[in-house]
């Protein structure tokens, strides 16, 4: 076996220039955890301003400035890229048995349209920022908005092209480069989620990318495009704003579904529980979800008749959802379970998740939603989504493939310490809220009546928390990098390809092409071949 | 310079084949998503084409038609003209290929050229959309409206033929290394995948600016 992929040419300009997608994965892994800083500073500041009904520290405009930039940040640069860019990269050639995806030189390019338009959102940021909220609804940021409109929209289009370059990078790979016996069925779920993840790339970032171009292309030269005192259409802007974005927020949680099937599986050592309903929710949780946009405009004039359909279609793409619930609550359901870190994240995702599901039922439905559209309950809602989920999930990824990344454990103790923290954390933010928002505390605003001061410091001290325990991996990870023990190529006695390959991998991964002869998470095979009679789980070192 | 008909060391396929198939199933995801940002204007266009109907079709009788319709003449002959290209790179005829992909390249070109003449027209009559808008009346901003889209589309659009005309220069310098053989000629049936492309979007342009509503 030949050197790991880190250190067979140390140089610097070997990492700018490299195809090696673990090293791209890498330098993503950077990149996002500067973003994730940055958006959580955001969401500091944020919450220290409203530990008082009047503000603390920011003024108005300043805190107008800080919510859009703390969504945009956590959006564009973190949220949406995040598993996909990071470990998706890592793994689709692994999980596949291949060499590398399927255009590495795309790939890299990836990155660069990634960071040249992170650089172009920080000009922005930092030239004074904008405040139009991460939605840039018009005719605020088209027509009144003082702020830094213009680069921080042109950024976000350049952004798109780096996701759609991702996007036909893992659907290309996932049908080209299978390894001789991988079937479709064979698949880890992990890559079911990345595809169906990657369609909403390649489908709907465009329309994102042509309406931030005319939103620019309306403030650039002051025509008429959306702008109603020029003739447009203001709301057609928010209609093609959440073809987007509505697929986006699965864009947002698919790639975790995908990691917390592998984990669940994993730490029961079990197959996962219907298979196959779970590898065909994910698309059609994608599928859906491109018929769903409409339920972010119920009280923005859209006729009732639309809204009842797009009620309707948002009660459905609930059912997939569910399925997957159920589906890991049954694969756990007499499994040897163990409680590492990786597990205690992935179950951290399954109740958070069901939460913030559940609370969508509730702004799903048309007359609930008057009362609780632009109130704090839609911010705790979809931050259980993509914060309880997708962040926990990522978390939880990080720690199950750390040793195949790094060839280094992370220490356990602290690992399983921090997923706790995370979670009650996370709790006593956003749980406050949708009890704000339900007694009709609006979003977005800098101050409040002071009945709602109570829970603003719960939330405010939750995040506090939050804080401290999300920086709490930071520490140990770097740590484990120079100290960690050893990793074995599979600690966790896991299934599929990427753990029959050394830890780190070699940078051709496989020694030879590995060939596949068994379902995914064949763990009856696994264990007898070890000869574990009680099935007893990953071994530490 | 690389032959395409050998794998390089680093490459994640088992043959030149599997390569190649991969990267025209590349260009189409890539042309599937082109088309939805494409397919974003179009929509926009269409629902102010029906809800601002009069002062959109007082925008479009306001567009050169004779220059549009002649447009469309050259891009359709530059696309059949490529095809010539992409069947002289099968055949592994370099000459051929430098050939059609030349008159390709120079058909777009002057398309870009009348084009620029077509703007250069419109910005001296006032129709870009502004304080000083050419045309008045109670339709008016519905005709400013029309502009605005008029010169976004254009305006992307030939930015997409400039790119594609890089990229054919890019396989005409291939080929006049020698670069094509019978054995691999994958690049310029890629680049032909997104110069029809190209014209297609004028197929659909050229109604929706120049002819829905004329009459």
């Amino acid at each position: 076996m030949s050197e790991s992929y880190l250190w067979q040419d140390g140089t610097l300009r070997s990492w700018l220039l490299t195809r090696d997608h673990k090293r791209i994965a890498l330098l993503y892994l950077g990149s996002i955890t500067a973003f994730f800083a940055l958006g959580g500073v955001g969401a500091a500041l944020i919450r220290l301003q409203l530990l008082e009904p009047t503000g603390t520290i920011l003024s108005d405009a300043t805190y107008n400035r800080m919510f859009t930039m703390h969504g945009v940040v956590m959006v564009w640069l973190f949220l949406v890229p995040s598993i996909p860019v990071t470990l998706g990269n890592f793994l689709v050639p692994l999980m596949l048995g291949a060499r590398d995806l399927a255009f590495p030189r795309l790939n890299l390019l990836s990155w660069y349209l990634f960071v040249a338009s992170g650089l172009l959102v920080l000009y922005g940021l930092f030239r004074g920022g904008l405040e139009t909220g991460w939605t840039f609804y018009t005719p605020l940021s088209s027509d009144y908005s003082e702020g830094r409109v213009l680069p921080v929209v042109l950024g976000i289009f350049l952004n798109g092209f780096s996701s759609i370059a991702t996007g036909v990078n893992f659907i290309v790979s996932i049908h080209q480069l299978r390894a001789p016996g991988m079937t479709w069925y064979r698949l880890p779920l992990m890559l079911w989620a990345l595809y169906a993840t990657s369609v909403i790339f390649v489908l709907a970032t465009p329309v994102l990318g042509i309406t931030l171009l005319l939103l620019a292309f309306e403030r650039l030269f002051r025509v008429g495009v959306f702008d109603p005192t020029l003739g447009g259409d203001p709301l057609l802007f928010q209609q093609m704003f959440w073809f987007y974005s509505h697929p986006a927020v699965y864009i947002m949680i698919l790639p975790g579904m995908g990691v917390v099937s592998e984990i669940v599986s994993t730490f029961c050592r079990k197959p996962v529980f219907g298979y196959r309903f779970v590898a065909w929710s994910s698309v059609s949780i994608a599928a859906i979800g491109f018929i769903v946009w409409g339920h972010h405009m119920f009280v923005a004039g859209e006729s009732l008749y639309s809204a009842i359909v797009f009620s309707m279609f948002s009660f459905f793409v609930s059912v997939p959802s569910a399925i997957k619930v159920f589906n890991w609550l049954g694969t756990m359901h007499g499994g040897s379970i163990r409680l590492d870190a990786p597990m205690l994240y992935a179950m951290g995702f399954i109740g958070l998740f069901t939460v913030g599901g559940l609370t969508g039922l509730f702004l799903a439905s048309l007359a609930a939603d008057v009362h609780l559209t632009q109130t704090y309950f839609v911010v705790a809602h979809f931050h259980y989504i993509m914060v309880g989920g997708m962040v926990s999930a990522y978390f939880g990824g990080l720690h199950y493939w750390w040793p195949k990344i790094t060839g280094r454990m992370y220490p356990e103790i602290w690992g399983r310490l921090a997923a706790a923290l995370i979670f009650f954390g996370f709790n006593l933010t956003f749980f406050p809220q949708f009890i704000l928002g339900f007694e009709g505390m609006p979003r977005r605003y800098a101050t409040y009546p002071a009945q709602f001061q109570i829970l603003n410091v719960l939330s405010s001290a939750g995040a506090g928390i939050l804080a401290v325990a999300y920086v709490m991996p930071l520490v140990y990870f770097g740590w484990s990098l120079f100290r960690g023990a050893r990793a074995p190529d599979n600690p966790w006695g896991a299934t599929g390809l990427e753990w029959r390959t050394a830890s780190p991998p070699p940078t051709e991964n496989f020694a030879e092409t590995p060939v596949v002869t068994t379902d995914a998470y064949d763990y009856g095979d696994l264990d007898a071949r070890a000869g574990r009679a009680d099935a007893g789980g990953p071994h530490h070192v | 310079m690389s032959d395409g008909s050998v794998l390089d060391h680093h490459s994640p396929y088992e043959t030149p084949l599997h390569r190649d198939e991969s990267a025209i199933a590349g260009m189409w995801l890539f042309l599937a998503s082109e088309a939805l940002l494409f397919g974003g204007l179009f929509l926009v266009c269409l629902v102010y084409s029906q809800t601002r109907a009069g002062g959109w079709a007082e925008g479009v009788r306001h567009t050169n038609l004779t220059i549009g319709a002649v447009n469309t003449l050259i891009l359709i002959t530059s696309s059949a003209v490529y095809t010539l290209a992409v069947e002289a790179g099968r055949r592994g005829d370099n000459r051929g290929v430098v050939r059609a992909g030349l008159g390709a390249a120079g058909l777009g070109l002057a398309f870009l050229v009348l084009k620029g003449v077509e703007w250069g027209q419109e910005f001296s009559e006032n129709l870009f959309p502004g304080p000083h808008f050419a045309l008045h009346g109670p339709a008016s901003g519905a005709a400013a409206l029309f502009y605005s889209f008029y010169f976004l589309a254009t305006f992307l659009h030939g930015m997409h033929m400039v790119v594609g005309i890089g990229l054919i220069l890019w396989i005409c310098r291939k080929a006049r290394q020698g670069a094509f053989s019978p054995a691999w000629s994958t690049p310029v049936d890629v680049v032909g995948l997104y110069w029809s492309f190209v014209d297609l979007i004028w197929m659909l342009l050229f109604p929706l600016l120049y002819l829905i509503g004329r009459a």
